[in-house]
């Protein structure tokens, strides 16, 4: 009896509860490794980008996700990741050391820079940050001997043991496969005592602190390790585009990530990578389909920027969940076929809000 | 030696005087309340031992220690859980995580052995979830183990609210009126579950409650306050029939016409 008890704590701590959904990754994983075969150049290079902003968006995800910390400077942990890789490498480090580094780097900065206002709240966080991330940017374009400023920095394909990620599909493994690790990492910590501390502190601070949750250790931890993820992603962007400058890592970027973790579903880690997808395709997507739209409607200027900030606010104003919301309804259906009801979903409007405790 | 102490304790918000030399003494093992009408400062009493305000005056001592330099998050370590009037639970998790969360104190691990998931963490979490289910058990909650907290109705919420404080193992347990909100029956199994954590966990129990029918039932010591200032301390009924206790709740003439 008791023996029969253990195996299924077992089964809950599992990463995946079902077989099936083994199963489905297994085929995905699968999937994506024959991508290469099927697609274009271009497409699998937008596939390596697509890894590359999820890897940033599950290091902001954990931060405004799960921690309920909002961030408006994570390009510069994006930056910063792209500058260690760039100035290691060329200096001879081996690439498979530069980027833990890029990582590393990143999370001291996102310790200095969190720990002084990681008691600001909401939108006040938001503004300290971006202040913050503006101090970055400035410092990179200032500090030439090390970053040549607005010149730029040319920054050589990834070599690995002596084998060069110089091909787009090359290139598309090993970012898959960083991904692949940055969300097994990150899973491990939302199903240990660190990540429920982190959910617990954005759903309720002094409940949080009444559990022994540090909250000042523990705010600096979430925004170490979110500028950690960051940073590795900024690491494979450089390697990826080949030549960094400043300008690729201001406020936009910032918005850009923040974007994505919202349109994607923010509290989920599928969510940062649904939302890298949107981000990614729907541009190209709104460029293949204008082909097939009448003449006067293609001669828009302006067209493409245009249709996708409309899909955006579309996005938000029917599934506010994101992204990761409409999957679990999609999915949920379909289990549930013919007793699905259209409320299942629906939260209960609470009104009362206390502001003492 | 008396198990918790109040000595003295002050506290203004600008003007108000929320708390005014209070003393109370809470002996290791009992049920001790705390009651007064509306804006009497009790729920104050128990943000003071949170340390999520500092007194301005007087010490909390915990088995003759003083409290009052403490982290508010170092207050879980020495022992104390609590539960609020206004519900705090962690409302986007489950029940189950909930329960887990009050583990948080016991943790051995840190984020890098967690990234790893190594064994000691997979053992530690499995611990956890053996020590939820024993309260998920204790407190019938079994029907509700997966289910979101926000989707629950108010009685349970306060029942699993009760549990992440059980959760915690604590010594010293304060319940910010644990059955408002709740109908007879739910007020019966909460009475039900005070006498079980009270005689066989041997958990120390101050609450703030307004239903002096629960009070009589279930209380061995009560302090009266109002305006901040202690009226009476003393035994139940003692307290429950003091004139001054009596004119605090209902009003001057009241008293006297009853
Ligand atoms: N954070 C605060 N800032 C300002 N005033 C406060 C604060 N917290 C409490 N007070 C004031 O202190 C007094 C006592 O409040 P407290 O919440 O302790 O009352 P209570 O006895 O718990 O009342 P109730 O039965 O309504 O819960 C009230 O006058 C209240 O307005
Ligand atoms: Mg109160």
């Amino acid at each position: 009896m008791r023996f029969l008890m253990k195996t299924d704590y077992y089964q809950d701590i599992r990463i995946f509860k079902y077989r099936s959904t083994f199963f489905w990754y297994v085929a995905l994983i699968i999937g994506c490794l024959l991508l290469p075969k099927v697609v274009d150049e271009y497409l699998v290079s937008q596939f390596s980008f697509i890894c590359i902003y999820a890897v940033a968006a599950v290091g902001l995800m954990l931060l405004t996700g799960f921690t309920g910390q909002i961030s408006m400077g994570h390009a510069a942990f994006f930056a910063i990741g792209s500058y260690t890789s760039a100035i290691l490498t060329s200096h001879g480090v081996p690439f498979l050391i530069a980027l833990p580094a890029s990582g590393l780097v990143a999370a001291i900065v996102g310790v200095i820079i969190g720990r002084p206002i990681l008691h600001l709240t909401g939108l006040y966080l938001a503004i300290a940050t971006m202040g913050a991330a503006f101090i970055i940017e400035e410092i990179l374009v200032r500090w030439e001997s090390l970053t040549n400023g607005n010149m730029g920095f040319l920054v050589d394909p990834p070599v690995i043991f002596g084998f060069n990620f110089d091909t787009e599909a090359s290139f598309f493994y090993l970012s898959l496969l960083v991904l692949a690790l940055t969300l097994l990492l990150a899973k491990n910590i939302l199903r240990s005592p660190t990540g429920r501390a982190f959910i617990a502190i954005r759903d309720s601070e002094i409940a949080a602190e009444a559990m022994g949750i540090d909250l000042p250790n523990f705010k600096t931890q979430a925004f170490a390790i979110s500028a950690f993820f960051t940073g590795i992603a900024g690491c494979l962007y450089a390697h990826k585009i080949m030549f960094i400058n400043p300008e690729s890592y201001t406020i936009v970027l910032s918005i850009e990530l923040l974007a994505i973790v919202i349109i994607g579903g923010l509290g989920s880690l599928h969510g940062a990578v649904f939302g890298s997808m949107f981000f990614i395709f729907l541009p190209q997507l709104i460029i293949i389909s204008k082909d097939y739209l009448p003449t006067f409607i293609q001669d828009q200027t302006g067209l493409q920027p245009a249709l996708f900030g409309l899909l955006i606010v579309l996005v938000m104003l029917f599934e506010p969940m994101g992204i990761y919301g409409k999957w679990l309804k999609t999915k949920f259906y379909f289990e549930w076929f013919p007793l699905y009801k259209k409320d299942s979903f629906k939260r209960e409007k609470k009104y009362q809000k206390a502001e003492r405790h | 030696m008396a198990f918790f102490q109040a000595q003295d304790i002050s506290i203004s918000f600008g003007g108000v005087q929320a708390l005014n030399r209070v003393n109370f003494t809470v002996n290791q093992g009992e049920i001790f309340s705390i009651i007064g009408p509306n804006g009497a400062g009790k729920t104050t009493i128990f943000n003071c031992i949170n340390r999520f305000y500092d007194l301005t005056g007087g010490v909390f001592l915990l088995e003759g220690k003083s409290i009052s330099h403490a982290k508010p998050h170092d207050i879980a370590d020495l022992g104390i859980a609590r539960t609020f009037q206004n519900i705090e639970l962690f409302k986007n998790m489950t029940v189950l995580d909930n329960l887990i969360l009050g583990r948080h104190r016991k943790r051995r691990s840190n984020i890098f052995t967690e990234m790893l998931f190594i064994k000691p963490v997979r053992l530690q979490e499995i611990r956890s979830r053996e020590k939820a289910e024993e309260i998920i058990d204790f407190l019938d909650l079994e029907a509700h183990r997966d289910q979101l907290v926000v989707n629950l109705p108010y009685g349970v919420q306060k029942t699993v609210e009760l549990g992440r404080a059980l959760a915690m193992e604590p010594t010293l347990l304060l319940l910010d009126e644990p059955t408002s909100g709740l109908n007879m029956e739910e007020s019966e199994d909460l009475a039900f579950w005070l006498s079980d954590m009270k005689e066989e966990l041997g958990i120390t129990v101050i609450m703030v409650e307004h239903n002096m029918r629960f009070v009589k039932q279930t209380t061995d010591r009560v302090l009266a306050i109002d305006f901040g200032q202690a009226i009476v301390e003393g035994e139940t009924n003692e307290v429950l029939t003091n004139p001054d206790v009596m004119r605090a709740y209902l009003g001057e003439e009241n008293v006297c016409n009853a």
